[in-house]
């Protein structure tokens, strides 16, 4: 196959997963998880087929289809959206294995339906990851927007369905609102919205518009959940764990932040911005975002709602990353959408672990769980230590990262922004740690075990992945490298 | 003379005179079935001339081979094109899915009545968009204009005749301005024809009258086109019309006279009148605004089904004409486009909506708590119809709204308000479509036994065979989201068609 | 001299006024009706005054006659249209009152819009009629 037929198949993949799903769901329970593990394989073996491809420096691409005059669907790959696909399309098999003993054990309705719609969700994070220009993008990104709703309103019940509306109305109104706005009016100025390396604004928008263009777009992109269009994200906590961990921690969040950091390389150009005194603006938005959702963390008692705003906060690293708007800082940013990405599944994982095993939602709960669920809790140790950045995890890598291009641009709100959220981090994650091992475990919970071995299996895995990207990093680098390379 | 010359009289001549043989067809389905076969035969006409607009030429055509300015001439162009298209594809595609909805509304007995008045409609439709005669357009909206008042009233619902009556009375009124517009060209040109009115209104000396026919005319034709503020007999009358028949309207009937008020407007006085086009952008734009602010308001805040689409409904004929009030290609190509696309979407959600009727005790919000339980195909064509109205990427809908957007954006300043105008309303057109959404999924009727459940098992068949033509339905509005070449084609066409008939 | 010239055309206006007058303010669903035809029928008053022409005959064809003036005959073969147009309107309009009067009782307005309104139960619609 050309890698052009593979970016095809990577697409259409979880697709005809999802056909399958429907059409096994009515046969056989065990049938229809096979189609879902066989269809992760098979988009794996596309999607990591591409990459000798691109570490050669080929930049595969095809249009598959011409909407408007110059308006095409139409895929591209770049080391960026290769980390992307690479990721999402890994973690989905891990997560899919995490999925059937989560489901089973809490024997959750409609799960055809849940399958399904996780393999929807898929496709479209396939589409986003590969997408050529800006209108490509915005069709997955709605795509994905609307194929997760169902599953973060699977539950079904009041609560549930109130806040899905928050989910799907914040998420639908920032992208419809501004987002695509921005898009219309990038199309109309530049007369593409083809990523190139680059940008293709500069000398089309000027001045005070280009900011108010990044504005649209920053807050267009809701999934990226710089503060004040956030909420949608600690509302989406109402999903089943494995939908919080794989497209709450991962495709979902992942695909705003890389769609800003993609639209800031790709469409603005890094030096195009640089060059503008008035893009700080970004910087600040983002470490405002980064130390109040921390500070908001911090008071959360619920488990999964502190690790939602502790995404909040790590997301806007990448966005601040991102508007540093160096060289260093960019490679960061990527490499921080894997390390996150590792670690917070990892810690949706334990979350869910415990919910599965003893029904623990709440943080006081987790008081000497250590001793009960050593894996689970090691696991949710070392996704803690990678949110902070101690070494040995994946953490610290990427914080490295941005903090020598923040030094390389000179901006010390950046340093100051990352220094005083590692303390936060460390603030809100120690003592539950440190609970977890160290303190009296209540009677309540005597006799409670490890969760079933399916997510037993899955959250080991992603732990050991968190630590093991603190020493086998160096592919990661060097296919972001070239992302320099596009971008200067 | 080959047949394929007389298409142009043959489109409306089919429906024209099946019509009065449906009457003779007295036992069951007969009537149902020459109706649509009749209706299948325009569309098909429809189609063979589109193709021939698109290969360039324009079919034209003169009744009884008198010359245009003593005969009445019709001609094609890409404009009337896309009327066709939609007229003919609109009520072949009711009536293929709407058998049973019809059977559930409209006893046997008046059947054959009812399917007489729906081809008189059509051909009525279908006459307005192929004339070139400004009478002749008075007479066939008048058809189509008596057919819709008998088949409105014709349901089982007795709300639906204060409403006709309603629209029996300013339609007439509308009607009767544009007849006195009319009259007042005449009086200075001394001809019907459009065509020779163009040339002609500039000789004319003394411009008074014609200024006033241009009120009267556009004043008529936004009547019958229900622009806010003209727009009080549309809701009733969609709402207690039987639900293929609003399914028909809502897809056309308002359409024609946006058609036949842009052929006015740009043909006849935009090059003629001094200043014309800033008035007509003054009179225009201003409405469309308030009418998909407001009308979008107002469907915030309905609680009947097809009352809300309606007020929806209101709402898109204002993105036409805020697409035709910027008189420029890109806006009059949007509009354009929107009459299509429009028709396209609201033609599947009336669809969707019929095929929930017949599964719900009413049409009220509150009686459509967990209907998706108990229709989920019809249900989900429901949601995937509202996409394309919402203009999400994929979809029709998006296409319109894409090219709306791109020619406000090129008005500078102003532009950038209208494109907050359309994204706030889009905006707000996510939230009643949302209304209606959730309790069809999340809440449980509490009616739980299946209550105004008409026999299931009898119908089954009959209601997969509405839902499946639903899909169809659904499926064109994604199909033309992604290769929407032919409407485009055709509304950039008919677009340069207007603006070149400016000085 | 100049408003008395265009007499028929200040009937035509009148006329049309006290016919919209009717159809606005009137209540009764037949004086509304009659109010149409008033207003109808000014136009059908237009087009003929339009087409006359000062001298002009009959436009009949006489054996002999060169150069005859006659008035333009194509405006009331117009109105004729358009006159039937308005009685078919005009009949339609009072079918629908005679099933309103079936439906509810009443031809006046007010009455209709009150039996909807206080009379819940009536709303629901019939199986078939």
């Amino acid at each position: 196959m050309t890698p052009e037929q593979t970016i095809l198949a990577a697409v259409a993949t979880p697709l005809l997963g999802a056909l399958a799903i429907v059409a096994t769901g009515r046969i056989s329970e065990n049938l229809r998880e096979g189609v879902t593990f066989l269809t992760a394989s098979i988009l794996i073996f596309w999607v990591w087929s591409l990459l000798p491809d691109l570490l050669s420096g080929a930049r595969p691409g095809l249009v598959l289809t011409e909407v408007l005059p110059g308006i095409e669907i139409a895929f591209s790959v770049e080391p960026l959206g290769m980390l992307f696909a690479a990721l999402a399309s890994g973690l989905w098999l891990v997560n899919s294995l995490y999925s059937v003993g989560y489901m089973r054990a809490n024997g959750e309705h409609h799960q055809t339906r849940y399958y399904t719609f996780f393999a929807i969700s898929l496709m479209a994070t396939m589409g986003i990851a590969f997408a050529g220009n800006l209108f490509t993008l915005f069709l997955f990104y709605e795509i994905l927007t609307l194929s997760t709703y169902p599953l973060v309103s699977h539950k079904g019940d009041a609560d549930t369905v109130r806040s899905a509306r928050v989910y799907l109305g914040l998420l639908l109104a920032t992208s419809i609102g501004l987002f695509l706005p921005a898009i219309i009016w990038t199309y109309a100025a530049a007369g593409t919205g083809d990523f190139t390396p680059g940008g293709v604004l500069e000398g089309a928008v000027g001045g005070v518009w280009v900011l108010l263009l990044l504005g649209l777009y920053v807050f267009g992109i809701g999934k990226a959940a710089v503060m004040p269009v956030h909420r949608w994200l600690p509302a989406a906590m109402v999903a089943p764990t494995p939908v919080s961990a794989l497209l709450h921690a991962v495709a979902v969040v992942k695909a705003g932040v890389f769609s800003v950091v993609k639209i800031v390389v790709y469409i603005f150009g890094v030096d195009f911005l640089f060059e503008l005194p008035g893009s700080v603006w970004l910087t600040w938005a983002a470490a405002t975002t980064i130390i109040l959702a921390s500070v908001m963390a911090l008071r959360q008692t619920n488990l999964k709602r502190l690790l939602a705003y502790s995404t909040v906060s790590q997301l806007s690293y990448v966005v601040m990353a991102t508007a540093v708007l160096k060289p260093l800082a960019e490679i960061g940013a990527a490499i921080h959408m894997a390390a996150h990405a590792l670690g917070k599944i990892t810690l949706f994982f334990a979350a869910g672990a415990l919910y599965t095993a003893a029904k623990i939602t709440e943080v006081r709960d987790l008081a000497g769980m250590g001793q009960r669920m050593p894996w689970t809790m090691a696991a949710f140790t070392i996704g803690a230590l990678s949110m902070i950045g101690v070494p040995p995890t994946g953490g610290f890598v990427s914080k490295w990262y941005i903090l020598a291009g923040a030094f390389q641009a000179e901006s010390y709100a950046a340093i100051a922004t990352v220094i005083l959220s590692t303390v936060l981090n460390a603030a809100y994650f120690l003592p539950l740690v440190w609970m977890a091992w160290f303190a009296e475990s209540q009677p309540r919970y005597e006799g409670v075990r490890e969760a079933p071995l399916p997510m037993v299996i899955a959250l080991t895995f992603t732990g050991l992945a968190t630590l093991a990207f603190f020493f086998f990093n160096a592919p990661v680098i060097e296919l972001e490298r070239q992302l320099l390379g596009d971008a200067s | 003379m080959s047949v394929l010359a007389h298409l142009p009289a043959l489109v409306v001549i089919a429906p024209l005179l099946t019509s009065p043989l449906v009457l003779l067809l007295k036992p069951r389905g007969l009537a149902w079935l020459a109706a649509l076969v009749a209706s299948l035969a325009s569309f098909a006409i429809a189609i063979a001339l589109t193709t021939s607009v698109l290969e360039g030429t324009t079919p034209g055509y003169e009744m009884g081979g008198w010359p245009a300015p003593y005969g009445i001439g019709l001609t094609i162009d890409a404009l009337s094109a896309i009327v066709l298209l939609v007229v003919t594809g609109a009520s072949s595609f009711a009536l293929l899915a709407g058998r049973a909805s019809i059977d559930s509304q409209i006893a046997p007995a008046r059947q054959p009545y009812f399917y007489a008045a729906w081809l008189l409609a059509v051909a009525g439709f279908l006459g307005i968009a192929v004339s070139a005669d400004a009478f002749n357009i008075f007479v066939f909206m008048e058809i189509s204009s008596l057919a819709c008042y008998v088949l409105i009233a014709g349901g089982p619902d007795r709300r639906a005749l204060p409403a006709v009556f309603k629209y029996l009375i300013i339609g007439t009124v509308a009607a009767t301005f544009y007849l006195i517009g009319v009259g007042l060209i005449y009086m200075m040109t001394g001809t019907l024809a459009l065509a020779d009115m163009e040339s002609r209104i500039e000789a004319v000396a003394d411009q008074s009258p014609i200024l006033v026919a241009a009120g009267f005319i556009t004043i008529g034709l936004a009547l019958k086109a229900a622009v806010f503020p003209l727009h009080v007999w549309l809701p009733n009358a969609y709402t207690h019309a039987p639900h293929i028949v609003t399914v028909f309207l809502a897809a056309c009937a308002t359409k024609v006279a946006i058609y036949v008020l842009l052929r006015f407007d740009f043909f006849v006085f935009q090059q003629n009148l001094i200043g014309h086009e800033l008035q007509f952008s003054f009179f225009l734009l201003p409405l469309a605004v308030l009418a998909v602010l407001i009308a979008s308001g107002a469907a915030l805040a309905e609680s009947n089904l097809k009352r809300l689409l309606a007020y929806s409904s209101i709402a898109q004929i204002g993105y036409i004409l805020l697409g035709a009030s910027l008189v420029s290609v890109e806006g009059l190509t949007a509009g354009i486009v929107h009459l299509f696309n429009h028709a396209l979407a609201k033609g599947a959600l009336f669809l969707a909506v019929a095929g929930l009727a017949l599964g719900a005790s009413g049409l009220d919000l509150e009686d459509l708590r967990g209907i998706a339980r108990k229709r989920p195909w019809t249900m989900a064509a429901f949601v995937a119809a509202s996409l394309s109205l919402i203009g999400m990427p994929g979809t029709a809908g998006f296409i319109s709204k894409w090219y709306l957007i791109t020619a406000a954006i090129e008005q500078g300043p102003l532009g950038m308000v209208l494109v907050t105008v359309i994204v706030v309303s889009s905006l707000m057109a996510l939230a009643y479509i949302w209304r209606v959404v959730e309790p069809a999924y999340f809440q449980s009727s509490e009616t739980s036994s299946s209550a105004g459940e008409p026999a299931a098992s009898t119908r089954g068949g009959a209601i997969s065979w509405l839902a499946a033509v639903t899909w169809i339905a659904v499926a064109a509005n994604f199909y033309f989201g992604l290769q929407p070449a032919l409407p485009l084609s055709l509304a950039a066409n008919a677009a340069g068609l207007l603006l070149g008939h400016m000085p | 001299m100049e408003i008395l010239g265009y007499f028929n055309y200040w009937v035509f206006a009148i006329v049309l006024m006290i016919g919209l007058y009717a159809v606005i303010a009137r209540g009764n669903l037949i004086k509304k009706l009659l109010g149409l035809s008033i207003f109808q029928s000014a136009v059908f008053l237009m087009y003929i005054t339009m087409d006359k022409v000062e001298g002009g005959t009959a436009p009949i064809i006489q054996p002999g006659a060169v150069d005859q003036l006659y008035s333009n005959p194509l405006p009331q073969v117009l109105i004729l249209t358009a006159i039937v147009v308005g009685v078919s309107t005009t009949a339609l309009g009072l079918a629908i009152v005679v099933r309103i009067r079936e439906a509810y009782g009443s031809i006046e307005e007010a009455d209709i819009l009150e039996e909807d309104i206080y009379d819940p139960e009536d709303q629901k619609e019939d199986p078939i009629p």
